[in-house]
């Protein structure tokens, strides 16, 4: 199968895709390419245009304007060349629940021109990847949501397709079957381009090798996640708490060179008091100086902590809402736990490495819930138990 | 194609759809054969046919309901999307295994006027000219059950619709007699027809002007014509109208004839169905 991975470079390339629903720009100028042999993440908040650019790659949706090319194939020019380079896994598994596993991989594989020879061998091969053989024959209705997606990644599986696209394929699953898909994902990356949506950070950061962010239909990043953590998080934040007039607080700021930036906030509760949000290059230890600083201006501060911006901040960061509609709300409101919640640096290349064990607590409450946007937004910023006792510590 | 037709076929049978159908179909052929045939004592099976031709109101919306809504109900329809082949493959796929289905009860009645022949004289070959242009008739009618299924995601509605496009066409021959055939009646209609389809026109553009601009045009159109050759007027809705009316044409097999305009007359109404389903379908992508 590897040697499928020859020749063109750019597996997929989108150009100035734009996608509207009536008013609503559901993708707006989008272009990117896709490299042979990669894992790549697609990320963004609900309603970002994840699944409506995935639907239009896959030729399920007509872009209003833009090109899509797989394989130097035009989605709408040469749909049929263009499709039997992908295998597409839709947010809802589109499965015939009447049929069986068997019958079913059946049916995608001689639709997808597989020669007859080889047929009974490849769904033998994806069956047995996707550890599916002992439900052959069982009728899809019967089966469990983990099998049913597992049925969903065989079917784009079938045919040897370039590039397999994984629309959120672990919405809705428990936590033993999400490790069990996410294992099936990074082996099918040694073989296939994959592309994976989600909005789960931990899953994009353990699974891919590069992330595009997607934000109001708009591409906000596209990088490694090496890269993206080191571009976007090179700075820390210190809160502080102190007791001082504003003016005589900027005074004192102004002399500290190493500050980039910095905001007060007043709270409601305790008028005398000041949030302060100071940002700092990463490499930078200001503390001992800023406590210096205020003693020598006789602020006293009451409290003083140190922040890094992990992967959920840089997500956060880029799709901040400039108009915060009704679902951004809910964002908003899990902004700061989720700031609070976050771990330190070294936490994001790793950090569905870390979440592995534990995400059982975290990622329940998706599966009982995952029509719910609202528990979506929980999902997303999945920490470990580590870091909630963090949380609990400071609070 | 070959795929889509295999797993369609398939589906009839694994749940009750198939059997259901076709049990209608031939209980209510059975009745009339018993009646008019072996109670009644006519050797012409055919009559039986006009009869049974009936029952289509009933059973090719069981037939049609669900073969493009509940793929776009239960979201398998992004599968057939995405996979490599185009839709009219895809329709033509499930359109021919309708035609599959149906042609199991057409098949079995075939033996109807062989049985008949062991208790008298069967003009054989005239019932068999007729079960064809049931079958043609019955062909002609699930391409439009299929087209009303294109057009939404319920069942019940596609349902629904089917059965009052079919009732509609049953009623028509009926319906044609009814309107006034004067010159000024039909002007009247034609002008009605006209501003109905500026409002479709309005409604999938948006577009006042362009809705306008073609109420305008066509208006004036009929307008001149209207004055200048008032006879082709005469009667012209009443004809519209009967050229609607498909059960008409299965008269004429019924009567001994094998009617080569009809059958021209059933394939084209088909080929228009099954190319309105495959627009019908396209356009789901564009919306």
């Amino acid at each position: 199968m590897r040697t499928r991975l020859k020749g063109r470079l750019n597996l997929i390339e989108v150009s100035h895709l734009t996608k509207k629903y009536g008013d609503n720009i559901a993708v707006n100028d989008l272009s990117f390419t896709v490299e042979k042999g990669k894992i790549y993440g697609f990320l963004g908040p609900n309603g970002a245009g994840k699944s409506t650019t995935m639907n239009i790659i896959t030729g399920c949706l007509a872009a209003d304007s833009g090109t899509v090319k797989i394989d130097g194939h035009d989605i709408f020019d040469e749909p049929i060349e263009a499709k039997r380079a992908i295998g597409y896994l839709p947010e809802i598994p589109p499965l015939y629940t009447e049929m069986s596993v068997y019958e079913y991989l059946r049916f995608v594989a001689e639709a997808k021109g597989v020669d007859r020879g080889e047929i009974e061998d490849q769904i033998k091969n994806v069956m047995a990847e996707t550890e599916i053989t002992d439900k052959k024959k069982r009728l899809i209705r019967n089966l469990s949501k983990g099998y049913k997606q597992r049925v969903g990644i065989a079917q784009a599986m079938l045919g040897n397709p370039e590039v397999i696209i994984l629309d959120e394929p672990t919405v809705g699953l428990d936590p033993k079957q999400i490790i069990g898909i996410r294992e099936l994902i990074s082996s099918l990356g040694e073989t296939h381009t994959v592309i994976l949506s989600s909005h789960i950070l931990s899953e994009i950061a353990e699974v891919c090798d590069y992330v595009l962010i997607i934000a109001h239909g708009n591409l906000v990043a596209s990088d490694t996640i090496e890269n993206l953590s080191v571009n976007y998080t090179g700075k820390s934040t210190i809160k502080m708490i102190v007791k001082a007039p504003e003016g005589k607080l900027r005074m004192a700021l102004d002399t500290i060179s190493e500050i980039e930036e910095y905001s007060f906030e007043q709270p409601e509760l305790h008028p005398e008091l000041l949030n302060v949000k100071i940002t700092i290059p990463r490499e930078c230890d200001i503390r001992e100086k800023l406590w210096n600083t205020f003693v020598e201006a006789k602020c006293p501060v009451l409290s003083l902590e140190t922040e890094s911006l992990s992967l959920e901040d840089v997500f956060l960061m880029l799709t901040r809402d400039p108009e915060p509609d009704e679902l951004y709300e809910d964002e908003e409101d899990a902004a700061p736990s989720a700031a609070k919640a976050c771990a330190p640096t070294d936490h994001i290349v790793g950090a569905g490495k870390r979440n592995v064990d534990e995400d059982g607590g975290t990622d329940e409450s998706d599966d009982e819930s995952d029509e719910d946007d609202g528990d979506k937004y929980t999902s997303l910023f999945t920490i470990s138990d580590e870091d909630k006792t963090d949380k609990g510590g400071k609070n | 194609m070959g795929a889509v037709y295999k797993k369609e076929f398939k589906a009839y049978f694994s749940n009750m759809t198939g059997y259901v159908f076709i049990a209608f179909i031939l209980l209510f052929a059975g009745i009339f054969v018993s009646m008019t045939n072996l109670r009644g004592g006519y050797p012409n099976f055919e009559y039986s046919l006009g009869t049974i031709s009936f029952t289509f109101l009933f059973v090719v919306p069981i037939l049609t309901m669900r073969v493009l809504a509940e793929e776009k109900r239960s979201r398998t329809d992004q599968l057939l999307y995405s996979l490599p082949i185009s839709v009219p493959q895809i329709i033509m796929g499930k359109y021919l295994a309708m035609l599959t289905v149906f042609a199991i009860p057409c098949g079995v009645m075939l033996l109807y006027p062989i049985i008949l022949s062991f208790y008298g004289t069967v003009a054989v070959l005239t019932a068999y000219s007729a079960i064809f242009g049931f079958f043609m008739l019955g062909a002609a009618l699930i391409a439009i059950g299929m087209f009303m299924s294109s057009l939404t995601e319920s069942q019940i509605i596609s349902a629904v619709l089917s059965f009052g496009a079919l009732l509609l066409i049953y009623l028509m021959s009926n319906l044609s007699s009814l309107i006034p055939s004067t010159a000024a009646a039909s002007y009247i209609s034609f002008a009605v027809l006209v501003l109905a389809l500026a409002l479709i026109v309005y409604v999938m553009t948006k577009n006042y002007w362009a809705a306008f601009s073609v109420a305008a045009a066509l208006e004036i159109a009929l307008s001149v014509v209207y004055f200048t050759r008032t006879a082709m007027f005469e009667g012209a809705v009443g004809k519209l109208l009967s050229s609607l009316a498909l059960y008409g044409r299965l008269d004429n097999f019924i009567y001994g004839i094998f009617d080569i305009t009809s059958v021209i007359y059933y394939l084209t109404v088909i080929v228009i169905f099954v190319f309105f389903s495959i627009q019908s379908v396209e356009k789901r992508r564009w919306s």
